[in-house]
């Protein structure tokens, strides 16, 4: 039995149907079913989101100016995002303008963010996805250093360099502790590399381990921590004091220097040995095109990294903004958070109750309710399930939609309208890419295309840290070191009533927040995030989402082993605990169970 | 399968000489606060002990624990995971998934069977049946039942495992419980925070491999060498409470020079942590230094204790010792600790005749 969804793609749920739960390598917690053909190709996918906190109640009645502290534990992966989010949703609806200063020194967080974001995710969550650490016992060490020496001129590139790695991998697995790579999928036919590319793989995922941590430095200096640095509404919490006596006490020149430093090496590391890291690999998988999904039909980006502060308008933003539907990239429509008839979240097929769920609510008239029962289809038991039913319910998302289209948003969807506004930082490296590989824009749109989009923004955000941190000196060189605006810091000052929307773009993509303030106190809070969008499972018209698009038709070498699986799901960067969340409108006290 | 390894033996393996590996106890010996005789004690311990397997879950979580723990410095996280522990089972980070991780599970609770560390981060829900946190199309809290029931101890990392964090802030939507309501029969260790500091996880690990024993804890089950301490106590900032300088806005002339964010509401005298002293991200900075309060992440409860920018008028400042007490934290009453807990009420009591302000008494416990 075959059916066609409205985007386009022919579901067929005939064939073997097999679990992977859970889901590996990913913020949160997630199952995937499919079905496979007689080939082993998946003619049907199903994504379920398997968690929900229920931040948004929890911040009901609180302070506004509290806010960005809950939401920032929406994810720890992402850290900070939600923090910025929710700090611009306040000031949006008590307008309140920020300094220059805190507005360079929150873009260069955000960036710090990207940079470290997409290294981790390329080398610790995804490179399994490609690399074989087995095989990278075979590799000739002095074979792996002619291939590291040919692609970038890091200096870690020595023969004897990669056999000391080698050795110390070899012994690792000799030891028969084998640790997080115990079960992997080596020896899949689908992993392509060669001995010596793995071996240097695996390498550069140990020496990323050992820098990643020194590039959220910056989150320390400024934000006093990471993961989870502090923030604050109407600017930045750490005050600059370059001049004068006291200067220990705040942000000054040695804490300026130490960041610069952290600027030059995370560029570094990105543009010697994370770039040419993912064109070496993608130049192995260069014919395995799958994975595109919706990337080529529907995208969204809300914008990001204010040039100037307090200027919400498109062009003031280095990353773009827009949205682009039915594949027509000679149009990208603008976007308007406000609009009640452009952002609905539909919940038919997610585990929360409207009362009209054939209609989709908009962020500002959110409702939230729990309601969790698997459909008539579905095998096992309520507390067993075995196999999900997705003709009913069966995620912990919802359903969001611009315009009634499912969309894609991340790192792949920016590039993608950069490269349609014809932005030079965006389609140009987009470009050379595809020339360097060989390969025509088609490809583009493909679980490669997305793993290479996210490598090449890291680079483009690490240059950036280093134009705003340029852009800081410069302000304080002219003498302003304001950095928070307290004018209206105290709720007297407010006004009975407000609402407000503030905007990143996350790594994994476009982050709303809709904020309603009631006499000083929050009302109502919705955030609808990028696994919200990507993750989403099918909306009443019977549309499918990003994930669940993206893992169609593509074949699997080993029914058993889900690699070319997690490769997909993976390429998107899942952050679950994001993408959740539970809204009880009128505060109702739900269901209780007793401690055991 | 290879006998296993023991934990010096992997590191000489790695390269790495005798001398490094007697360096590198002798500065674990001064990491953890003991005289330097213990070096011998460690050096002893690591020779002869295979790496300990570590299971590590998520529940409900936003996973700041997992991403504060790979930012070790020292030791760093490639050694602790190649090195010093075998972390067998960790969604976040491990190669296999669905089946063939389950399957972990179940072999290393069968081989390893009262030996190995349960790391538990985030923390079970209770309503919906449990399935608002679902693992292999279970409630979360049946997988946790199940590892706990063969494990050696219990780590609870950061706040949510030790106290319910942020998703069992009022109202609680989903009852998430920290892991102690649903384990009980089993020692656990408490390392709060949101998230806890990197070296102060690995800290914890370390100690555990190095003594083989568990950390001493404080009535509230978490390692006194971490948390024996309010950050008030060793904020280099101090001097300034002391004196009465404040911060009185934000950006203000205090904020510049480096005064108390005291009276922004910075919740650093009700919180037991190390920030202070060991600081964050390898000593770089940690909140206060960077301008803004201690928001009190490690403590039980602190979402639902008012805004973060309250000046900490309602807890306990002049009877603190008392308070302290109460809590637990000073009740084994090491000289050391009951000095500076007098010191902080002395000095917090100048502070409270020269303000004339009014502290409502706010027992904790």
């Amino acid at each position: 039995m075959s059916v066609q969804t409205p985007n386009g793609f022919q579901l067929d749920t005939s064939g073997r149907r097999i679990v992977v739960d859970p889901v590996t390598r990913i913020e949160g917690h997630m199952r995937c079913e499919v079905n496979l053909d007689e080939n082993n190709v998946i003619r049907n996918a199903v994504s379920t989101g398997t968690m929900w906190r229920g931040l948004e109640v929890i911040l009901r009645g609180r302070d506004p100016r509290d806010a960005w502290a809950f939401t920032e534990r929406i994810c720890g992966v992402c850290t900070g995002t939600h923090a910025l989010t929710s700090v611009r949703a306040v000031e949006d609806a008590l307008g309140i303008a920020i300094p220059e200063n805190a507005n360079s020194i929150r873009n260069i967080m955000q960036l710090t963010l990207y940079a470290h974001d997409h290294l981790v995710h390329f080398y610790h969550l995804h490179a399994l996805d490609w690399v074989d650490v087995v095989s990278a016992l075979k590799a000739d060490p002095k074979a792996t250093s002619a291939l590291a020496q040919s692609i970038s001129d890091w200096p870690l590139s020595s023969p004897g360099y990669f056999r000391d790695v080698q050795n110390r991998i070899k012994r690792f697995v000799e030891s028969g502790q084998l640790g997080p790579f115990m079960n992997g999928y080596w020896g899949n036919p689908a992993y392509r590399l060669p001995p010596e590319a793995n071996l240097m793989a695996v390498t550069h995922y140990l020496e990323a381990l050992d820098f990643q941590k020194e590039i959220v430095k910056i989150h320390t200096i400024y934000g006093g921590k990471n993961p989870h640095p502090n923030w604050l509404v109407g600017g930045v919490p750490c005050a600059i004091n370059v001049h004068d006596t006291g200067a220990v006490g705040a942000v000054n020149m040695e804490r300026l220097n130490q960041v610069s430093s952290i600027i030059d090496r995370t560029i570094e590391f990105i543009d010697k040995v994370y770039l040419p890291d993912l064109m070496a690999i993608a130049s192995f998988y260069k014919d395995w095109t799958h994975g595109g999904g919706l990337s080529s039909q529907a995208v969204l980006s809300y914008g990001d990294i204010p040039d100037r502060a307090n200027d919400d308008s498109a062009a003031n933003q280095m990353l773009p903004r827009g949205a682009i539907i039915n594949g027509n990239l000679n149009e990208v429509h603008d976007v308007d958070l406000r609009d009640p008839d452009e952002i609905q979240e539909f919940v038919a097929h997610s585990w929360f109750q409207y009362k009209d769920e054939s209609r989709g609510l908009h962020p500002w008239d959110g409702v939230t309710e729990p309601n969790f029962v698997l459909g008539p289809n579905a095998k096992g038991t309520r507390t067993r399930i075995e196999e999900i039913d997705e003709g009913a319910k069966y995620s912990w998302i919802k359903a969001p939609r611009w315009r009634g289209h499912a969309m894609e948003v991340g790192p792949l969807a920016r590039y993608i309208i950069g490269y349609a506004k014809g932005i030079p930082e965006f389609k140009e490296p987009v470009e050379k890419v595809l020339t360097d590989l060989g390969l025509p824009l088609p490809a583009l749109f493909s679980t490669l295309g997305r793993t290479a989009a996210r490598g090449l923004e890291g680079s483009w955000a690490a240059h950036r840290m280093r134009y705003f941190q340029d852009k800081l000196m410069a302000s304080l060189k002219a003498g302003d070191s304001h950095t928070a605006n307290i004018e209206k810091w105290d709720p007297k000052t407010w006004p009975k009533e407000a609402r407000g929307v503030g905007t990143t773009e996350a790594p994994r993509g476009a982050l709303g927040h809709w904020i309603v303030i009631k006499n000083g106190k929050i009302d109502n809070y919705q955030a609808v995030v990028p696994t919200t969008w990507n993750g989403s499972p099918r909306d009443p018209a019977g549309n499918i989402g990003a994930f669940e698009a993206a893992l169609m038709n593509t074949p699997v070498a080993v029914a058993d082993q889900p690699l070319e699986i997690l490769r997909t799901l993976h390429s998107f960067d899942p952050c679950l605990a994001c993408s959740t969340h539970v809204m009880s409108p009128d505060g109702e006290e739900l269901t209780r169970v007793k401690v055991r | 399968m290879a006998t296993t390894e023991t934990f010096y033996e992997v590191m000489r393996r790695q390269g790495i000489s005798r001398r490094s590996f007697l360096k590198y106890c002798s500065l674990t010996a001064t990491a953890l606060g003991l005289a330097p005789s213990f070096a011998g004690t460690i050096a002893q311990a690591m020779e002869t002990k295979p790496r300990t397997p570590v299971i590590w879950l998520h529940g409900l979580e936003c996973t700041c624990c997992s991403e504060s723990f790979i930012r070790s410095a020292h030791p760093l996280v490639s050694d602790v995971v190649l090195s010093m522990i075998s972390l067998d089972y960790d969604d976040v980070l491990m190669a296999s998934a669905g089946h063939q991780a389950e399957a972990i599970l179940d072999e290393i609770r069968l081989k390893y069977k009262g030996q190995y560390i349960l790391a538990v981060e985030g923390n079970p829900p209770l309503n919906q049946d449990g399935m608002s946190c679902i693992i292999g199309g279970r409630p979360f809290v049946e997988q946790l039942k199940e590892v706990a029931a063969d494990c050696k101890a219990v780590i609870s990392w950061g706040s949510c495992a030790s106290w319910g964090c942020v998703q069992a802030a009022h109202p609680n939507p989903t009852q998430a419980v920290p892991v102690h309501k649903v384990i009980t029969d089993k020692p656990i260790i408490k390392v709060p925070g949101c998230p806890p500091i990197a070296e102060v996880m690995t800290g914890v690990i370390t100690y555990m491999l190095t003594f083989d024993r568990l950390p001493e804890l404080d009535r509230q089950g978490r390692p006194k060498m971490f948390y024996g301490q309010r950050i008030h106590d060793k904020c280099y900032r101090r001097p300034h409470f002391d004196a009465g300088q404040f911060v009185e806005d934000w950006d203000d002339e205090g904020a510049r020079k480096g005064y108390c964010l005291y009276k922004m509401g910075c919740k650093g005298p009700t919180t037991y942590n190390a920030c202070s002293t060991t600081r964050w991200n390898n000593g770089v900075s940690f909140p206060i230094q960077s301008g803004h309060g201690c928001i009190g992440c490690s403590e039980d409860g602190f979402w639902d204790k008012g805004s973060f920018y309250d000046h900490v008028t309602n807890t306990n400042v002049f009877g603190i010792e008392a308070n302290a007490d109460k809590v637990g934290i000073a009740a084994a009453g090491t000289v050391g600790a009951a000095i500076a807990a007098h010191a902080a009420a002395s000095a917090i009591q100048r502070i409270k005749q020269r303000a004339g302000e009014h502290h409502e008494e706010n027992d904790q416990t």
